[in-house]
């Protein structure tokens, strides 16, 4: 392990990697599977290299928070589970699924990706609540983009479930073809620095070597709408204008994996 | 009056359409997943390794330890808080029971294996196939295994004894209308393939001796059509092997 961790470093100051792969180089295969839950209203699987996420949509008829009293709302939970990684183990999130959950909400929350006031049904009494779960199934590298990427096809497979017009009460049994009021397709790519060079698409060990690392959300119109940077390494402003350059390139590859599988 | 046929037009003692696969979570010392109609168990085993906290450690032999988690969005109605529940904590534990009798742990004193299930959907059944998918999970990362373990639910509907209940048979007053209400008994059994001997047994519901005896015949073959699934799926893991 302390041996593959000096030999990253020494690669990547020679434009190398572990894996054989570019600098700026995804691994493969990157794909989006919907619909592998029947008990959500949403959901999907999404594979990136060996990283494999699940996310599902379930939704629910709250009464709006006061000071929105027109609006629905959404949530973005992550579970880092212990059948995905060693290093996971049982118990209630740790800082690591609370930062991913929370990077992941904010990308599609300040977006306005969904329009909150189109989930509104009364105001002030009854609205649409969106929750997401983000679920590990084996964490080989880069969860951020992958969750990134699964919460927005998990959304983009939602169906609204049928409610009872007499009761309101829902039957999460069948759905409707109503898909949810998604405007934009935020999509947060994740790049390291490691001995001074860019990567994208980090694997575990990667990321374990890498001095700092940038998510940066942005939609088709390259407009941010998350940054979050980690790790102890500082960044100087040259390298968030290449960073963030380098995202929205990435960002429109894996905009087109989504559109593909999901029209 | 009663329930004349099953609602999804099964023979008494057909299972739903089962799919496994072996080796799905590359992390993992072993891996596999079981499908049983609607419901999907996810299954990974890491170990053996230490065991924390350390007073736990066992110097005579390992430790089995089971974690059944059902995903938030997995359940039939509203979604599921995450954490653990006092159900998931019964069924982890019956789950290590039914499994460490086939396993050898004299092979790993002081250490722990665990095993991790998750349920992605579920439609009735998810204890047994969780253990059917742990069973093939801890095959396959070559764990000393006597015997293979599976598991279905069988039980009284009315006055059917069935293989394999859904959802649907579990809660039969809400779906038909002619079922004359008596409660559903609902048993869990898994079963070990040489001996027959069970190691899950559980009951919900209201039942006869007689009948009970007749639903653990019924068990015997529906296990064996579990075993068929897990055995092929292991053999099609090392297909290239051959």
């Amino acid at each position: 392990m302390i041996i593959n961790q000096e030999t990253i470093k020494t690669l990547a100051s020679q434009g190398k990697r572990l894996d054989g792969r570019g600098l700026h180089e995804y691994r493969q295969p990157i794909t989006i599977e919907t619909g592998i839950s029947w008990t959500a209203e949403g959901s999907c699987r999404v594979q990136i290299g060996e990283t494999v996420v699940l996310a599902g949509v379930k939704l629910a008829i709250e009464k709006p928070y006061p000071d929105t009293a027109d609006e629905g709302g959404i949530m973005i939970n992550a579970e880092l589970t212990p059948l995905s990684s060693p290093e996971y183990e049982p118990g209630p999130p740790g800082i690591k699924a609370i930062e991913l959950a929370r990077v992941t909400d904010r990308g599609i929350r300040e977006a306005k990706a969904i329009d909150l006031k189109k989930l509104c049904i009364t105001p002030g009494e009854k609205a649409w609540f969106v929750i997401i779960d983000i679920i590990t199934l084996n964490d080989a590298g880069n969860l951020f983009d992958a969750a990134g990427l699964a919460a927005l096809a998990a959304l983009k497979s939602a169906r609204f479930p049928v409610v009872d017009p007499k009761t309101g009460v829902i039957d999460y049994k069948k759905k409707t073809d109503v898909s949810l009021p998604l405007a934009k397709e935020p999509i947060p790519i994740t790049i390291s620095k490691i001995n001074g060079q860019f990567i994208v698409d980090p694997t575990a060990e990667e990321e374990k070597v890498a001095e700092a690392r940038l998510t940066i959300s942005s939609d088709a119109k390259n407009v941010l709408s998350a940054l979050q940077k980690g790790g102890e390494g500082p960044l100087s402003t040259h390298d968030i204008d290449v960073m963030v350059d380098l995202a929205f390139e990435k960002a429109k590859l894996l905009r087109e994996v989504l559109r593909k599988n999901i029209p | 009056m009663v329930y004349k046929a099953r609602l999804d037009g099964r023979k008494d003692t057909d299972l739903r359409s089962m799919q496994a696969k072996v080796d799905v979570v590359p992390n993992a010392a072993g891996s596999a997943w079981f499908k049983i109609g609607n419901t999907w168990a996810i299954a990974a085993v890491y170990g053996p390794r230490e065991v924390f906290p350390r007073f736990l450690a066992n110097p005579r032999k390992g430790i089995l330890r089971c974690h059944y988690t059902m995903m938030p969005f997995s359940g039939s109605g509203e979604r599921i808080r995450p954490g653990t529940s006092r159900r998931a904590q019964e069924i982890s534990m019956v789950m290590s029971d039914a499994l460490a009798p086939v396993v050898d742990l004299s092979a790993f004193p002081n250490a722990v294996v665990d095993v991790f299930v998750e349920l992605p959907q579920t439609d009735a059944g998810t204890r047994c196939a969780a253990i059917s998918a742990a069973a093939m999970a801890l095959a396959h990362a070559g764990i000393p295994m006597k015997d293979m373990v599976s598991s279905v639910a069988v039980g009284r509907v009315d006055d059917r004894l069935v293989a394999d209940l859904d959802y649907r048979e579990e809660h039969i007053g809400e779906f038909n209308p002619d079922s004359k209400g008596a409660p559903v008994a609902d048993t869990p059994v898994a079963m070990l393939h040489a001996s027959k001997q069970l190691t899950l047994l559980q009951m919900d519901g209201e039942i006869s001796k007689e009948s009970l005896l007749k639903l653990l015949e019924i068990a015997k073959d529906a296990t064996e059509k579990i075993y068929q699934v897990q055995v092929k799926a292991l053999k099609e893991r090392y297909a290239s092997l051959d």
